[in-house]
């Protein structure tokens, strides 16, 4: 290809290969600081390319191709080059990620202890974990958490946020300007920026932890707090996992092994620090 | 070295990889969907750690993919036991269930069953019956193509577990121009214990190589080499060749096998007879140069090449008047 570019993003690396230069130039500025993987190799592959040869230079759409693709996956204009970038890694990960139990969530790390938070499109995990990053927790990852299926552990996927619309202003308001992606206005998903995870994250993105909660938190109603039974948490999770059934036994032991050790809980939050409250209630409970 | 080149020399003698370009071998092995192959291939071989760990993913991720393909065949054995009509599972399922060596790390996609053109009505039926449901809509285009012309009912889509089924009656399209003898392939089946059964070994190779040179544009090809390669390893004898050539003869598919052979030895080495020594000719050089269109980024080069075999594979498909009516329908629509 044209272009290149390597990226190990926790134990995980990736080489994007694109016909067009922008779309890396952006992406290795949001990814400063991030190693290059240590041993020239990558887990996966991912390509962006025009859709027809000529697409390359009119009216150029790229499309997402890689190891792994979807058939009917429609392409994105040049201007979200970025964006195709990003979906190209994600869609490696659920498609062909098969070494760790892979759930759709997101985790941030305080005291050694983890919280995995999942939930649909729109409850909300990706601005917490964002804000709780900036908040004095670790954050390890806003979209997919990867179980340790031996070890039972999680492992830090810090990929750069990625913040949709309403999100973006409440975490311009905490991080500083260096650490965003350019504003991608008019994606299939509304406007979208990219928001690179702190330092710490970022040094720390080879160190694991123990989850201590599963938090399913759902934004927009009245604060409330409940508990979720073991049975319905495991529900919950397999459809919050992309390789739960192709993992066969070793997924449901690892699944199984997660939801009997660690405890649930569903907040329902109308704004952002009042779930951030909660959270913080939940942690010196956990310490206690 | 890179891409489908690569891959092809790491299947056929693992032993030869050393310090070589590893993302274009794990690229150009998932892109051919030979992934799972070479990963039991390189077992145990020296890689480097990341690329170990690759392998080991994609051998249980086979193990996986093998209990989802015998599940898949048991489903339709269920559904279709009370016909009390024989069902021939065929490609990688068959492999698989016939525990041959070409089921080492073979994915497979569709289920694939032959059964006999008489019973396709009641067949049908018994899937719709059973959960199964239809792709194409009904008296449409493509569907009244199917029925009409191919040698296969339109594909049908199981509606819990995601799975299409072919239902074949034959190995090549009615418009083809070698016709089967698809009478035969049935009658010299071999039964499985659980009922259901197999193509003979040397049909299991004619249909390959039907597949691979007879139809279609040779996409994911090196895949159905690997598989013909694995069988005339496993079936080789002097005998075994004999019942081959007669085999290819009877289905009108000698020159299809011949080529599968020349081919096979060419990029795999597998063993074939000096009698007739393969001479490669031209016509093969650009088959294989069309196998092996794939480069170190999983990509397919070779455009004008892949078109040419494209249109080879339609022109072998049909009568010029027809192919002429069919693209053009599937141009406009």
């Amino acid at each position: 290809m044209r272009h290149s570019l390597a990226l190990q993003i926790g134990p995980v690396a990736f080489r994007i290969g694109s016909a067009w230069r922008s779309p890396l130039d952006a992406l290795a500025r949001l990814y400063a600081g991030y190693p290059a993987p240590a041993d020239g190799l990558c887990d996966f592959t991912v390509r962006l390319e025009p859709e027809r040869p000529w697409r390359r230079f009119v009216r150029p759409s790229v499309a997402i191709r890689g190891d792994y693709v979807l058939p009917d996956a429609a392409p994105l204009a040049l201007a979200h080059g970025l964006l195709a970038a990003e979906m190209g890694m994600n869609l490696q990960m659920a498609l062909g990620q098969r070494r760790w139990l892979l759930l759709h969530a997101a985790t941030v790390e305080r005291d050694g202890r983890a919280i995995v938070m999942t939930g649909e499109s729109g409850a909300g995990k990706s601005t917490l974990a964002a804000l709780l990053g900036e908040r004095g927790w670790r954050l390890m990852g806003d979209e997919f958490a990867l179980l340790d299926m031996d070890a039972g552990t999680l492992l830090p996927f810090p990929r750069a946020i990625s913040l949709k619309n309403g999100a973006i202003g409440v975490l311009e308001a905490e991080a500083g300007p260096g650490r965003f992606g350019p504003r991608l206005a008019g994606t299939p998903k509304g406007d979208i920026r990219h928001l690179r995870p702190n330092r710490e994250a970022i040094a720390r993105m080879g160190e694991g932890a123990k989850p201590a909660l599963i938090l399913f938190p759902r934004f927009g109603e009245a604060a409330a707090v409940r508990g979720v039974g073991q049975a319905e948490v495991f529900m919950r999770l397999t459809q919050a996992s992309t390789n739960y059934v192709a993992l066969g036994c070793r997924g449901f032991d690892a699944l199984t092994g997660l939801v009997r050790s660690v405890p649930a809980l569903a907040i329902d939050y109308p704004d952002t620090e009042t779930a951030v409250g909660l959270i913080a209630d939940f942690r010196r409970e956990l310490a206690a | 070295m890179t891409g489908a080149r690569l891959l092809v020399r790491a299947l056929r003698d693992p032993g030869s990889i050393g310090d070589c370009d590893w993302m274009g071998l794990v690229s150009a092995a998932r892109a051919e969907q030979l992934i799972g192959s070479l990963a039991f291939r390189m077992e145990g071989r020296k890689a480097p750690p990341r690329v170990a760990a690759i392998f080991e993913a994609a051998r249980r991720d086979a193990a996986h993919a093998r209990t989802q393909a015998l599940w898949e065949a048991e489903m339709c054995r269920r559904a279709l036991a009370p016909l009390g009509v024989p069902v021939i599972l065929m490609k990688g399922t068959a492999f698989h269930a016939a525990g041959l060596d070409a089921s080492v790390g073979r994915s497979v996609g569709d289920l694939d069953i032959l059964v006999p053109r008489a019973s396709l009505p009641a067949v049908e039926a018994a899937l719709l019956g059973a959960g199964w449901e239809r792709l194409k809509q009904e008296g449409g285009y493509d569907d009244v193509y199917y029925r009409r012309w191919m040698h296969e009912l339109p594909p049908l889509i199981h509606k819990d577990r995601d799975r299409m089924i072919d239902v074949h009656h034959t190995i090549l399209p009615l418009t083809a121009r070698p016709t089967p003898d698809a009478a035969a392939l049935i009658a010299d089946s071999v039964a499985l214990d659980n009922g259901l059964r197999v193509l003979a070994p040397a049909d299991m190779i004619v249909h390959a190589a039907a597949h691979l040179f007879a139809d279609g544009d040779l996409a994911g090809g090196l895949r159905n080499l690997w598989d013909i390669d694995r069988l005339l390893r496993e079936f080789d004898s002097a005998d075994f060749r004999r019942t081959l050539e007669e085999r290819a003869r009877l289905h009108r598919l000698a020159g299809p096998v011949a080529r599968a052979l020349r081919l096979s030895h060419r990029l795999y080495g597998t063993p074939v007879e000096n009698r007739d020594s393969p001479s490669f000719s031209l016509a093969d050089r650009l088959f294989e140069a069309r196998l092996l269109a794939r480069n170190g980024w999983g990509q397919e080069r070779r455009k004008p090449l892949r078109l040419a075999f494209y249109l080879r594979g339609h022109w072998l498909r049909m009568p010029p008047l027809m192919l002429a009516r069919h693209l053009w329908i599937k141009a406009t629509r």
